[in-house]
């Protein structure tokens, strides 16, 4: 009797130590990134956020063109997946039968599982020249007055880092959405439609409407990976430290900036500086992660409470 | 009129997301498929790097280096992500614990969003920094740390799912608590962690950020653990950006091969689930 209490006792201490590892390399992760930040910091304060200057031989760093082309490319990202991650889900929650569905989850999947360096290589080989050739001369036939559709078209510039975004974060977007709206309850539906709505009523008031807070959810969950994304719109961005109006102009992100230029940062503040980039990407995200979370899970438990 | 006209365009426009997103997929397959055939020959896995701007060589240091990198990173992480996943969800109940596991469980779903470059820095500043140099050693680690969040959550998820009688006829039995956990609800959960597992290597095989500054790369055979090493993903990027013709035909073949591996580690663990299910 003793030794099976024994052996419980080992094995659950085990276990416990691993869960300790665990929780103790996160909070080093937090500090490690605001103990090499400090240098950065405390030089600069607030101002490292809204600088332009960032100027390695003058060790001036300021993070304001990285965050200016992380807003930009993550907000045009979600821009042009927003509606068609909504057709997806509305097309797998409303419309497709089971055989259907299951291929296209496939099809979601693979997108989801291609590595991001190879979004990369194909941006750079496929997407660019299209968009210098034919895509950005047309925008700019047409709506060349705008001030974000000026300038030389160059390929590889802030709207190939949207685009490429935008399709890296479409499988997310979708397949959360379809959750939420597969989580709202049929009678809803039902409802709507024998009161005599058309179909895209329907959908409208029974499961657009309810699950608008989810809806939001999934789009800020895409965000989060958008903002923290780093190899492919490195590869595709240019990586130009300007602040420029036009899509047609290489920019650089919090992300690809430290994947740029971290291997080459030779003085403490340099490199503190990147640190400070670093961790201002893991508060946004993790800030990003907790109310999406939040926004997805209390739309799907209210209905689960329901039924 | 006007309803129904409204009706059938907005169902046209969502058929036809569905039809957007095979395209798409299409269209970025159809490059790597045909590019990468056309790029691959026998040289690229038996063959060295060969020195810049020289044609032809291969990738078979690369692509070993990955193998070894996930490999490691698997060797530390798994055994750590399953343990904690089997506290997780054993003490869930337990109040003593509750508040632990409320802190751990929030952290871990935090580090699931963390950016993978973040994690690549971290790995510099806590184990290439005092190495003084950068190894095969940094990059499993940082590898490992992106499997954590990932295991533990499918261990805690499947175990919970084994029925209570189970676990009652085992403890029933006189089987000890911890043999009960290990070989009976860990068994009968084993499908489906295995499924996790294999997602997590999938993942991590095709990472390249946190690889940056901590594996970095290498042109020959590392020579041990504690020297720079070739991974597949980090080789792609390099000759990608590279100016080099020939090097942007090696990073097509190597993308092909990199997606055939993601992919038939993903086919696998997509059987075992089906096969259990």
């Amino acid at each position: 009797m003793k030794n099976k209490n024994f052996a419980d006792k080992t094995f659950f201490s085990i276990t416990r130590i691993a869960s300790i590892f665990c929780l103790v390399l996160i909070i080093l992760l937090f500090l490690m990134l605001i103990k090499e930040s400090l240098l950065a910091f405390n030089k600069f304060g607030f101002k490292f956020f809204i600088s332009k200057v960032w100027d390695p031989v003058f060790e001036e760093y300021g993070a304001l063109p990285f965050i200016y082309g992380t807003v930009v490319s993550s907000i045009l990202a979600i821009i042009i997946s927003f509606p068609l991650s909504l057709g997806i889900a509305l097309f797998l929650s409303e419309f497709a039968g089971s055989k259907l569905k299951e291929f296209l989850s496939v099809i979601i999947s693979l997108l989801a599982g291609i590595p991001s360096v190879i979004y990369g290589l194909w941006g750079i080989f496929v997407l660019a020249p299209i968009l210098r050739g034919y895509v950005e001369p047309f925008l700019q036939k047409i709506f060349g007055f705008l001030p974000i559709f000026s300038g030389e078209p160059y390929g590889l510039d802030m709207l190939a880092a949207g685009i490429i975004l935008s399709i890296m974060i479409t499988p997310t977007i979708s397949s959360i959405s379809k959750d939420v709206f597969e989580a709202v309850p049929r009678s809803l539906r039902e409802a709507a439609l024998s009161l005599g709505a058309t179909k895209w009523e329907m959908i409208k008031i029974s499961v657009l409407k309810p699950a608008k807070q989810g809806i939001i959810g999934a789009v800020i969950l895409g965000l989060g990976r958008a903002v923290g994304e780093t190899m492919a719109v490195t590869m595709v961005i240019g990586n130009v430290h300007e602040i420029s109006l036009s899509l047609f102009h290489p920019s650089a992100t919090l992300a690809s900036v430290i994947a740029n230029e971290f291997a080459e940062a030779t003085t403490d503040l340099y490199m503190s500086s990147l640190f400070t980039i670093g961790l201002t990407l893991f508060v946004v995200t993790i800030m990003l992660n907790i109310i999406a979370k939040f926004l997805v899970y209390s739309t799907t438990r209210k209905y689960k409470k329901l039924l | 009129m006007k309803r129904k006209i409204v009706d059938k365009f907005m169902q046209f426009l969502i058929y036809s997301s569905g039809v957007i997103i095979c395209g798409i997929l299409l269209f970025i397959f159809s490059y790597i498929v045909i590019k990468g055939i056309a790029s691959l020959n026998i040289d690229f896995f038996i063959r060295l790097p060969k020195p810049v701007g020289e044609k032809g060589g291969g990738m078979v240091n690369a692509i070993v280096g990955s193998f070894i990198l996930v490999g490691l990173a698997s060797l530390w992480a798994v055994p750590i992500s399953v343990l904690t996943g089997i506290y997780l969800a054993e003490f869930s109940d337990n109040k003593k614990e509750s508040k632990f596991i409320y802190v751990l469980r929030f952290l871990l779903d935090v580090l699931s969003g963390v950016p993978s470059i973040v994690i690549g820095i971290f790995a510099y500043s806590l184990i290439v920094v005092p190495m003084k140099k950068f190894s095969a050693i940094a990059g499993a680690f940082s590898l490992g740390i992106i499997m954590l969040p990932v295991i533990t959550r499918t261990t805690e998820e499947m175990m919970k799912m084994v029925p209570r009688t189970i676990r009652e006829a085992s403890l029933g039995l006189g089987i000890s608590n911890w043999k009960t956990v290990v070989f009976v609800i860990l068994a009968t959960a084993k499908p489906g962690i295995i499924t996790g597992i294999l997602l997590a290597v999938a993942r991590i095989f095709g990472e390249t950020a946190p690889l940056l500054f901590t594996a970095f790369g290498n042109r020959f055979w590392h020579r041990s653990l504690t020297d720079p090493i070739a991974s597949l993903p980090l080789q792609i990027f390099a000759y990608a950006i590279s100016p080099y013709e020939d090097w942007h035909r090696q990073a097509w073949a190597g993308a092909l091969v990199l997606i055939l591996i993601v992919y038939f580690i993903i086919l696998i663990s997509r059987k075992i689930l089906l096969k259990y299910k």
